[in-house]
């Protein structure tokens, strides 16, 4: 055994399998070049998180999709969506994003009256789509159509509403970051979350769409 | 007020649950005891429960692991015990009873034995071989293993409150739905793994992040060494299935809870959905177990045989085939549903693809030993049973995988058979090898050579033992699961069996006696060195056990084996590199936030399960309220002063200075 050392070294060393020829010049390890800066990481890192949540979707969407037809004799898609109340709903939560867009663009300029309002409005528009929402389904179960009524109607309210959970945990992650801006300022570490809850919310958004579609567009077309 | 839970949920009618929580309660009570009359309790808060250290917390996943282990074999004992009783008589366990044994057996070691140990070596080893200081996310990784933990927890508590799954471990509806389960079995089970579930998949993007975007300086993806490949494999498959079984088990709990028709047998239900998507996680699983085993064997199997891994190139690219064809195969667990001639073929093609990449890596392990000076510690005597166990459990993967053999050997013991020795031949191999190589790197001294070679004998041997006559009964037409049996030709096999798993109880006897006799014996065992394998990668720079930093400054690295080049250029020009100019560090603050936040998933996961809505409320508000709490800290790290880095790695730089000196004495 020969234990010897030690960290920094010299030269190209000796690689034996002719691999990693590309490897970058001697560095300490301190400062900004040793390892990508925190914003990035956090937001690699948050990117990574909102795919595997797509992929959580993309098995309730494969649901919908086999269970679509199992209407066991009730309702269908085509009798009950309503796509002027649904198109209420997306521009709500279209509009939501855009505002929360606004409220990055004011943050990024440090003016705090501006990111307030900005994500107030983020945060009253994507409440505006939880009530409408909410309300469709109530309406739904008291027709007779719950999501208990059969399998097509469970996988619909399961996804749609997987949907609008996201949305309401997210109102509770916008308000936080209100008050985090609010009283913490534009801290780097606060920055980073804004980063992510923005993204967070438009992650939202591009679901939104495939419901739209893959739900409503086909289902009453 | 409570929901479903009464008196009556505790079974005081069952003598075994009841002895066992018993004495499992009673362990517990003395542990907590002595570490309070010890005094050892503010250290232990300290240093370990809101350590957010990668180190500690990769530790504490291998003791959760290794604990959870004890209790799973002894599942497995009980089993093989009933199943050597149980001809033409009813044996001692009751149906109802031993339904739950080997349901909860299964979930155990895979969730709570193989995942924590894997992810447990993969949180300890990653960044150290990558020359960083910790993951993406210190915090959210204290997170994911306390979460973890709550799993554990709930799955133990249903021992003693209630009951648990009499389902099998993937609780197939319409089964496991309301009709047919009616009780907290299935709910322990579902919302157990639901918890633990999250912490897995956050470590896993916590990890992923790592591998990606923290590496030190010059440490290019073709240089790092293959075990930070095979975790990255294992983490992006997380990354893709674990959403995947949270969908399911939350469809299944919606209609358990809700009344909702995702599979059951009314209403359009399509309970074959179920399986299909349960499978979806379920095979990537077995390829998030073995691919970090792959990556300690090409580890150890190239350290002790001192030479560089043969194929590195071939070996990424293996790890990476697999990590890809693992979700293409998953129909190969149902090919007795019916989809249909066509089909079944795709999939039986596909699973035999895999052998493919597999089989590149065993020749390279081959291939590494070969001409090398090989040294018969104990990492490479697992490997080396591995590398036989293995390739037959692949080739009876391959039998089951043609789908007309598959019709015959479905649920049979036979495919018992196969899985146990691709899991235990290779995961639980290859986490003991873990165990052994990193374990002077955790702690500063080396475990007991001679009892780490008894237990590997055993277990080794045990295994064919308690598995080989598996195959043959399964031959012989039995199915898995059976409570008793009347065919006079299948007792002798089970006797056999029987026997090969006390054997692997004497292997793990001989383990805990190792553990017991390296602690007792440590001053004769420290590794002053840091390096005690003659290793090749990053983590054998650091001193044994490593600074909380991990590295003073973060090593330059300049081709593959970054370690060995280093070692050798010292040895070449006998004195170390330059002194480096040391600067203060900073590190994460420690955080109880994952401990509280379990404390809030425990009882929020418990209530869920006895219907007690109120306490629900509550502990979701409260695992917000650490959240929000968190999230309003002030100052996320401190300081380590540049003098006290000096020092410790001063300290490390004269023990390669004593060693480098000894080294240049003529034998």
């Amino acid at each position: 055994m020969s234990p010897v050392d030690t960290a920094a070294a010299g030269p190209a060393w000796s690689d034996p399998n002719r691999v990693g020829l590309h490897g970058r010049s001697a560095l300490t390890g301190h400062g900004d070049r040793d390892v990508a800066s925190k914003r990035i990481i956090t937001g690699y890192g948050f990117w990574i998180y909102l795919l595997s949540d797509i992929i959580m979707f993309s098995a309730f969407f494969a649901a919908y999709a086999v269970l679509a037809d199992a209407t066991a004799g009730g309702p269908t898609a085509r009798q009950i969506f309503k796509l002027d109340y649904v198109a209420l709903e997306t521009a709500c939560l279209l509009a939501s994003s855009f505002a929360g867009g606004m409220a990055s663009v004011a943050a990024s300029v440090r003016s705090q009256l501006w990111t307030q309002i900005g994500l107030l409005v983020t945060g009253l528009l994507g409440f505006a789509f939880i009530v409408l929402e909410v309300r469709e389904f109530t309406s739904l179960i008291a027709a007779g159509a719950g999501p208990t009524r059969s399998a097509f109607l469970t996988s619909y309210f399961s996804l749609v509403g997987l949907h609008g959970v996201h949305v309401s945990v997210g109102l509770l992650w916008l308000g936080t970051m209100m008050a985090q801006i609010w009283v913490k300022g534009f801290r780097p570490d606060i920055m980073r979350r804004l980063l992510c809850f923005t993204l967070f919310w438009h992650a939202l958004d591009i679901i939104w769409v495939a419901i739209l579609t893959m739900v409503y567009l086909m289902g009453a077309g | 007020m409570f929901g479903k839970l009464t008196w009556d949920a505790i079974p005081f009618d069952q003598p075994i649950p009841m002895a066992t929580s018993a004495v499992v309660g009673a362990v517990l009570l003395g542990v907590l005891l002595w570490v309070w009359l010890k005094g050892y309790v503010p250290y232990i808060w300290r240093e370990w429960i809101t350590s957010v250290d990668h180190k500690r917390i990769g530790v504490m996943y291998c003791l959760l692991g290794l604990v959870m282990l004890v209790r799973g074999f002894a599942d497995a004992l009980m089993m093989r015990s009933q199943q050597a009783l149980a001809f033409n008589a009813p044996g001692y366990l009751p149906p109802e009873h031993y339904d739950q044994i080997f349901s909860a057996h299964g979930t155990i070691m895979i969730f709570f034995v193989a995942m924590p140990l894997v992810v447990g070596l993969m949180n300890f080893a990653v960044p150290l071989q990558l020359g960083v200081r910790d993951v993406a996310f210190p915090t959210l990784n204290s997170v994911s293993f306390w979460l973890t933990a709550t799993g554990v927890l709930l799955v133990n508590l249903s021992l003693v409150v209630g009951e648990f799954a009499r389902t099998g471990w993937l609780a197939y509806p319409p089964l496991s739905g309301s009709t047919y389960s009616p009780g907290v079995g299935v709910d322990y089970y579902l919302w157990s793994l639901q918890i633990a579930g999250i912490g897995t998949l956050m470590g896993g993007i916590n990890l992923a992040t790592t591998i990606l975007k923290i590496r030190a300086p010059g440490m290019s993806y073709m240089r790092m060494p293959v075990f930070c490949w095979t975790a990255l494999a294992s983490n992006m498959m997380i990354i893709a299935a674990f959403p995947v079984l949270t969908a399911t088990f939350a469809m299944l709990l919606l209609d358990r809870y809700l009344g909702f028709h995702f599979f059951t047998n009314e209403a359009g239900g399509n309970a074959m959905m179920f399986v299909n998507l349960i499978w979806v996680w379920g095979h990537p699983e077995v390829y998030i177990l073995i691919l970090p085993a792959f990556g300690v064997f090409s580890e150890v199997v190239s350290t002790f045989s001192s030479k560089p891994l043969f194929g590195y190139r071939s070996m990424v690219a293996a790890t990476m085939a697999i990590c890809v064809l693992a979700f293409f195969v998953w129909l190969h667990h149902f090919f007795t549903m019916g989809a249909g001639a066509d089909v079944n073929a795709v999939f039986g093609i596909a699973s035999m693809v895999i052998a493919v990449p597999t089989g590149v890596k065993i020749f390279n392990w081959l291939f590494t030993m070969y001409g090398g000076r090989l040294r018969f510690n104990v990492p490479l005597l697992w490997s080396l049973g591995f590398m036989i166990t293995f390739v037959i459990g692949g080739m009876t993967g391959v039998l089951l995988a043609i789908p007309p053999a598959d019709f015959v050997l479905h649920n049979s013991l036979f495919l018992v058979a196969h899985f146990h020795n691709v899991i235990i031949g290779g995961v639980v191999f290859g986490l003991f090898a873990g165990y052994t190589y990193w374990f002077p790197k955790a702690f500063g001294f080396t475990l007991d050579e001679r009892l780490g070679k008894a237990a590997f004998w055993c277990w080794f041997l045990g295994f064919y033992g308690a598995f080989g006559p598996l195959y043959a009964v399964g031959l012989l037409g039995m199915t898995r699961r059976m409570q008793h049996y009347d065919v006079a030709a299948w007792h002798p096999w089970l006797l056999v069996a029987m026997g090969g798993a006390l054997l692997i109880l004497c292997g793990i006897g001989f383990q805990v006696a190792q553990l017991v006799v390296s602690i007792r014996t440590r001053d004769q065992r420290r590794d002053l060195t840091g390096d005690p394998w003659d290793g090749r990668s990053l983590e054998w720079v650091t001193p044994s056990p490593p600074p909380a930093f991990n590295f003073a400054v973060l090593p330059d690295v300049h081709g593959y084996e970054a370690y060995w080049g280093i070692k050798q250029r010292a040895i070449e020009t006998q004195h170390l590199a330059e002194e480096p100019d040391y600067q203060p560090i900073e590190l994460p603050r420690n955080s109880p936030t994952g401990f509280v936040t379990a404390f809030f998933a425990t009882i929020t996961g418990f209530s869920l399960i006895w219907h007690i809505w109120w306490l629900v409320v509550l502990g979701l508000v409260g695992a917000f309220a650490t959240f929000v709490v968190f999230a309003w800290r002030d100052v996320p790290e401190y300081e380590i002063p540049a003098d006290d880095v000096a020092r410790i790695d001063r300290a490390r730089r004269a023990a390669r200075a004593a060693a480098l000196a000894d080294l240049r004495k003529p034998a």
